[in-house]
């Protein structure tokens, strides 16, 4: 019995110092003395500016990322070509690959003078969407990919032999079935393109007031000393990932039921 | 059936799903110019290999790889035991604690070097100071990579039969002797496969780590620091190589995970 006690505290101690802790105290520090300062901070004309960076930025990934993750998962489990194996194992590289690398990466392809380089991709937004989307292109294929897989073709086939076309097979048979597994995957989209600073960090030439997303603008704040804009971006950050947090527990398939 | 029923060849004439050609077309077309062209442009480009053979390249990569088979291990034994006690403990608040282990991977990284640099950086109100050490940085990534262990381990230990357990027991085996027989062999794979994630991931950590670890040379510098740091020196070929290096890192950890899930499905039947 001292061992189940002993075990719950140790793991529940490490959560503690390891999470809870340090983002608690970084709240704290926020509403320290009031609402007010924290809301100052927040609403200089650079922390909007790069708020709403951070929101072009998500806007644009998280729908593009999706329509190309549940065209890819389809690719990936419905149909076989030459290729599919090399498709299958390059989606997963942005999860295990460094944003630093996926950054230098674009920077070589996209800059000026390089293969597919022009003025304005590179240091200006059209990369820093690039880059958002190459470090949350994964999650929405990962999710679909099983389900598609579970639910076979053989009511697809029925569909198709009643006579419908190939969209209305998806829209009416496979579209129902995988919205679940999508809706969970823009979650976490979502979450990795709003918080997503090295990949950005390389690319966007970190202009201020111009190419600077809010994670880049909390990493200037407080180098230039100034923890309170630093710490009123980072809870403005933390709020919108425990919202994440909350839809992740929502929709998460849930183990060993249907 | 329902295994291979994804293979199975279109039948002349019925189309299936979407019109194949637009879904293979597009996604292969849209992953070649986000993914493919620009690793491929990273390798053509990585001639300075000069760079990595550097004393202060040489410090960075092992500083990096050290570190990310520390986490690997702080995370093989807490992740194991944090799934355990989300598993087979009953306490009040158990669903906070479930959906908590999740925040690293909805918090902002450079938020989550924030947040440490905060509670035990130089005004800390613990008296822990460790920024600019390698204590910070070990932090950070374990910061960064809780959810793997827990989150791989979890479902396998939800699943597992509780009877060979009560059998171990009955027959007289303690509580460690079952564990280390019978329940450890089960989950094994999983621990490896997320601790596999949580090293992959410490290699490449940039975010949670530039602000805790000052990014001195042979002393805190990892290698994605590294790799900036060539960059801004305008040694575009070295900071390709060094990425090179990593790349490569990543993808022999993904065919590890993908070899591990293989010979675990062939072992299972």
């Amino acid at each position: 019995m001292i061992g189940k006690y002993a075990l719950r505290l140790a793991s529940l101690g490490y959560l503690a110092v390891l999470l809870v802790a340090p983002v608690g105290f970084v709240f704290w520090r926020t509403f320290e003395h009031g609402v007010g300062p924290a809301w100052d901070a927040v609403t200089t004309p650079d922390a909007l500016h790069a708020l709403k960076v951070t929101l072009i930025l998500t806007a644009i990934a998280v729908p593009a990322n999706t329509v190309f993750g549940v065209l890819c998962a389809l690719a990936i489990v419905r149909h076989r070509y030459p290729g599919a194996g090399i498709v299958n194992a390059v989606v997963d590289l942005p999860l295990a690959l460094s944003p630093v690398v996926a950054g230098v990466a674009l920077l070589l392809l996209y800059g000026r003078g390089r293969w597919l380089g022009g003025h304005g991709i590179v240091f200006a937004l059209p990369g820093m969407v690039l880059a958002t989307i190459f470090v949350s292109l994964p999650f929405v294929v990962r999710e679909v990919v099983p389900v598609l897989r579970e639910i076979g073709t053989e009511q697809e086939q029925a569909a198709a032999t009643l006579g419908a076309s190939g969209f209305q097979t998806f829209l009416r048979v496979t579209w129902p079935a995988i919205r679940w597994a999508t809706a969970y995957g823009v979650v976490l989209t979502t979450a990795r393109a709003l918080g997503e600073f090295g990949a950005v960090s390389v690319v966007s030439g970190r202009l201020v007031g111009q190419t600077e997303s809010l994670t880049l603008y909390i990493q200037d704040r407080y180098v230039s000393f100034d923890t309170t804009g630093a710490y009123a971006a980072a809870v403005v950050l933390a709020l919108l990932a425990m919202v994440t947090l909350i839809l992740m527990t929502r929709l998460k398939p849930k183990e060993g039921t249907q | 059936m329902a295994a291979n029923a994804g293979t199975v060849p279109a039948a002349p004439g019925a189309r299936r799903s979407l019109a194949p050609g637009l879904s293979i077309g597009l996604s292969t077309l849209y992953l070649s110019l986000i993914v493919l062209l620009p690793l491929a442009a990273l390798s053509w480009r990585a001639h300075g290999w000069g760079a990595v053979s550097t004393p202060q390249a040489v410090a960075a990569l092992r500083l990096t790889l050290g570190l990310s088979v520390a986490v690997a291990l702080v995370n093989a034994v807490f992740g194991t035991a944090i799934a355990w006690t989300l598993v087979r403990d009953r306490f009040v608040g158990q669903g906070f604690v479930n959906a908590l282990v999740d925040l690293p991977f909805a918090l902002p990284t450079i938020v989550a070097g924030l947040t440490l640099l905060a509670l035990y950086g130089p005004k800390s109100p613990v008296g822990i100071n460790a920024a600019f050490t390698r204590w910070g940085l070990l932090l950070a990534l374990l910061f960064v990579t809780l959810p793997f262990v827990v989150r791989t381990v979890q479902p396998v230990l939800f699943e597992l039969d509780r009877e060979m357990e009560d059998a171990a027991a009955s027959l007289g085996a303690g509580r460690v002797t079952t564990f280390l027989r019978i329940i450890l062999p089960s989950i094994l794979p999983a621990i490896l496969s997320g601790v596999a994630l949580a090293f992959a991931r410490a290699v490449g950590e940039f975010g949670a780590v530039v602000l805790i670890s000052g990014n001195l040379p042979f002393k805190t510098e990892v290698v994605s620091v590294y790799v900036l740091g060539r960059l801004e020196s305008n040694d575009s070929g070295g900071a390709a190589a060094a990425s090179v290096v990593i790349l490569l890192i990543s993808f022999g950890v993904l065919l590890a995970i993908g070899g591990l899930r293989r010979w675990v499905t062939r072992h299972d039947r």
